[in-house]
C-alpha cells in the first residue's frame, strides 16, 4: 500500500487469458470472488477447490508463480490483523504449547486469510492479463455511466505523467538538500502538492479547450466493443457457475 | 491508514459488502449527477486529471516522526480543493483504479472501501469545513485551518465508519470496543499527519490561484491577502486535542476484561443468546460478544454513528444546494 502504483501489473503474454475480451474478465473475476465472499468458513474443501481452479487459470495465464505471489504480499497487512485475532478473542481455547488460542479466533484468522488471498488472487490474475484502457472500455461495455469512464480513462491517461511530475518535484527538492525526517518539516512536501494540483487543473483547462478545438461536444467517441466468442462465453458462463454452484453447496451442508 | 483503506475480499460479511454497496451505489449515482452539472463539458479532462492528481498524492510519502512515514488519503483535501460532489467521484475512481488495475483491495469489498474512503471523508469532511468555515474568520487563515481540522475529522470518521460495520458485519471475534478503541485512537493520531499535509496544500494552492479552492468560494481579494495570526498556537492546540482524543478513545480498547472472566461473560452470552432481543439480530453477534458494558458500548456507536451520517447527509445537502443554486445564477 501506498508505493508502487504507477507500476503496471500488466504483464505482456499471449495466452488464452490475455485474448479474452475485458468485459469477458470482469464478469469472471466478479463471478469468481462473490461465491468465494459468501463461502462458509467451515467449508475448507470449498476453498481449496477454489483455489486449485485459481492455480490452473494462472498457470493458463503464463503469468510466473512468483511475480503473483509478490504481488499477494499487499494484503500482508490484513494478515497481519488477522494472525493477531486468536489471541486477542474469547471462547473456547486451544493450548498450543504455552499459549493458549481462542477456537473461535482461529477459524476468524482463517476466513479472513483464504477470503482474502483467493480475492486477491483473482484480481491479481485480472490486472496481469488485462490492459488497464481495456478494463476501462470493459466496464464501459458493462454500461457503467459514461461520465464515469470516461473521467477513470482520463485519469489512466494522466496518471504516469503527473505522478512523474511528483517525482521530479521530489528530485529537485532532495537535489537541494531537502531530508525531511519529523512531519513539522513536511511543509514543502505539502506545499508542493498544492503546486501540483494547481499544474493538474490549469492541464484539465488546457486539454478542455484542446478537446474543444478538436470538435469535442462534451460526449467522448464510444469505444470499439469486442465481443467474446461463443467458446468465450461458455467458458465463463461455466467457471462462473462453477464457483456459484460450489458456494450453494457449501451454504447447504455446512 | 492501515485497516479502513483496501480491506480485501470477505473482510466484513457479505451482507455489510451488500448494503454498503447499495449506499455507495445511491450516493454515486448523486455525486456523478453534480459533477456533470458543476462541471459542465470540462468534467471529463479536469476531474480525470486531479484524480490522478489524487492518485500520486496518495502515493508519495510524508515524514512522520523519525524517518517514518505516512500518506495521504486525500478525502477532504478533494472534497475542500473540488467540491464534495467531484471530490467523492475523484477518490472513488482512484479507489475503483486500484481494486481493478492494481489489485489492491477486494472487488467484493469495493461498497465499503469506497464509502469509508471516498463518500465518507469527501461528504463529512466536508461539512466539517463548512461548519468551521462559519465560526473561523474569514480570511486565507480561517480556510486552511478549517481545512486542517476537516482533514483531520475525515480520517477519524472513516475510522468510526469502519468500526459501525464492524458492528454489523464482523467475521471474527473481536468486539466491536476493541475495534472501535484501536481503530478510532489510532486514527486520531494518523489524521495529524493528514492535517498539516492537507491544510498546507490548501494554503499553498490559494496563494497561487485561490479561485481554484472551492471551498474558498466567496473570498474577497482583500480578506485572502490577511496574515494568518497565530497559526502556530492553532497547530500545537489542535494537536493536543488530538493526542488527547486519541488517549481517550483508545481507553476502550484496553479496558477489557482479563482472559478468565471474558471466557465467563462468553458462555453467559452464549446461554442466553437464545432470549436475546433486536440487538443480536442486527448486529453481528461477534462484535457484541465480550463487551463488558454492552449497553454503553452501543450507545457510543449509536452516537457517533448517528453524527457521522448526519455530517455525511449534510455535506450532500450542501452539494446539492450549491449546484442548483449555481445553475439558478447562471441563468
Amino acid at each position: 500500500m501506498g508505493a508502487g502504483h504507477s507500476h503496471v501489473l500488466y504483464v505482456h503474454e499471449h495466452s488464452v487469458i490475455h485474448r479474452l475480451p475485458a468485459q469477458a474478465k470482469l464478469v469472471a473475476a466478479l463471478g469468481m470472488v462473490v461465491p468465494i465472499a459468501i463461502t462458509p468458513r467451515e467449508a475448507v474443501w470449498a476453498f481449496g477447490l477454489y483455489a486449485s481452479i485459481i492455480a490452473g487459470l494462472a498457470g493458463l495465464s503464463k503469468v510466473r508463480p512468483g511475480f503473483l505471489f509478490v504481488r499477494l504480499l499487499a494484503v500482508v497487512p490484513f494478515i497481519v490483523f488477522a494472525l493477531f485475532i486468536p489471541f486477542i478473542a474469547g471462547g473456547e481455547t486451544v493450548h498450543i504449547g504455552p499459549v493458549a488460542l481462542s477456537v473461535d479466533g482461529l477459524w476468524g484468522t482463517w476466513n479472513i486469510l483464504v477470503k482474502a488471498v483467493l480475492g486477491a488472487g483473482v484480481s491479481i490474475l485480472l490486472t496481469a492479463t488485462t490492459e488497464i484502457a481495456d478494463i476501462i472500455r470493459g466496464l464501459s461495455v458493462l454500461r457503467v455511466p459514461g461520465l464515469f469512464v470516461s473521467i477513470a480513462t482520463f485519469m489512466i491517461r494522466y496518471l504516469e505523467l503527473i505522478v512523474d511530475e511528483f517525482g521530479r518535484m521530489r528530485t529537485a527538492m532532495t537535489a537541494r538538500g531537502y531530508d525531511p525526517r519529523w512531519l513539522s518539516q513536511a511543509r514543502p512536501i505539502a506545499t508542493s502538492a498544492g503546486a501540483l494540483f494547481v499544474r493538474s487543473y490549469e492541464r484539465g483547462e488546457r486539454v478542455h479547450s484542446a478537446m474543444l478545438s478538436r470538435g469535442f461536444t462534451g460526449e467522448m467517441p464510444s469505444f470499439d466493443r469486442e465481443a467474446p466468442t461463443t467458446s468465450q462465453q461458455a467458458a465463463v458462463t461455466g467457471l462462473v457457475a462453477l464457483f456459484f454452484a460450489t458456494s450453494i453447496v457449501a451454504l447447504i451442508v455446512t | 491508514m492501515v485497516f479502513a483503506m483496501h480491506a480485501p475480499d470477505g473482510f466484513l460479511s457479505p451482507g455489510t459488502a451488500l448494503l454498503t454497496g447499495i449506499i455507495s451505489l445511491l450516493v454515486l449515482a448523486i455525486s456523478l449527477k453534480q459533477t456533470r452539472d458543476q462541471l459542465k463539458d470540462k468534467a471529463i479532462p479536469l476531474a480525470g486529471i486531479t484524480a490522478a492528481f489524487i492518485f500520486a498524492a496518495q502515493m508519495f510519502n510524508f515524514p512522520v516522526a523519525a524517518g517514518t512515514t505516512g500518506h495521504l488519503i486525500g478525502g477532504a483535501l478533494a472534497a475542500i480543493l473540488l467540491g464534495p460532489a467531484v471530490g467523492t467521484i475523484v477518490v472513488t475512481i482512484v479507489v475503483i483504479v486500484q481494486a481493478l488495475a492494481f489489485a489492491d483491495g477486494g472487488l467484493t469489498a469495493l461498497g465499503y472501501n469506497v464509502l469509508n474512503m471516498a463518500i465518507i471523508p469527501s461528504y463529512g469532511g466536508f461539512a466539517v469545513f463548512r461548519i468551521l468555515r462559519r465560526v473561523l474568520p474569514q480570511t486565507s487563515g480561517g480556510v486552511v485551518g478549517a481545512t486542517g481540522l476537516a482533514a483531520w475529522a475525515s480520517v477519524v470518521m472513516s475510522a468510526i465508519a469502519f468500526s459501525i460495520e464492524w458492528l454489523f458485519g464482523a467475521t471474527a471475534p473481536v468486539p466491536f470496543d476493541t475495534v472501535f478503541g484501536s481503530m478510532v485512537g489510532v486514527h486520531a493520531l494518523i489524521g495529524i499527519g493528514e492535517a498539516v499535509i492537507s491544510a498546507a496544500a490548501v494554503g499553498a494552492v490559494l496563494a497561487a490561484r485561490p479561485d481554484l479552492v472551492y471551498g474558498a468560494q466567496g473570498l474577497e481579494q482583500s480578506q485572502l491577502a490577511e496574515s494568518k495570526i497565530g497559526s502556530r498556537a492553532f497547530v500545537i492546540g489542535g494537536v493536543l486535542v488530538a493526542l488527547v482524543f486519541a488517549a481517550v478513545v483508545s481507553q476502550f480498547a484496553v479496558d477489557d476484561p482479563d482472559g478468565l472472566e471474558r471466557v465467563a461473560e462468553n458462555t453467559g452470552f452464549i446461554d442466553s443468546a437464545r432470549d436475546h432481543s433486536l440487538g443480536d439480530f442486527i448486529f453481528a453477534d461477534y462484535a457484541t460478544a465480550g463487551i463488558s458494558n454492552e449497553a454503553l458500548s452501543l450507545a457510543i456507536a449509536g452516537i457517533v454513528g448517528t453524527v457521522v451520517t448526519l455530517l455525511v447527509a449534510y455535506g450532500l445537502f450542501v452539494a446539492v444546494r450549491e449546484t442548483s443554486d449555481r445553475d439558478t445564477a447562471s441563468v
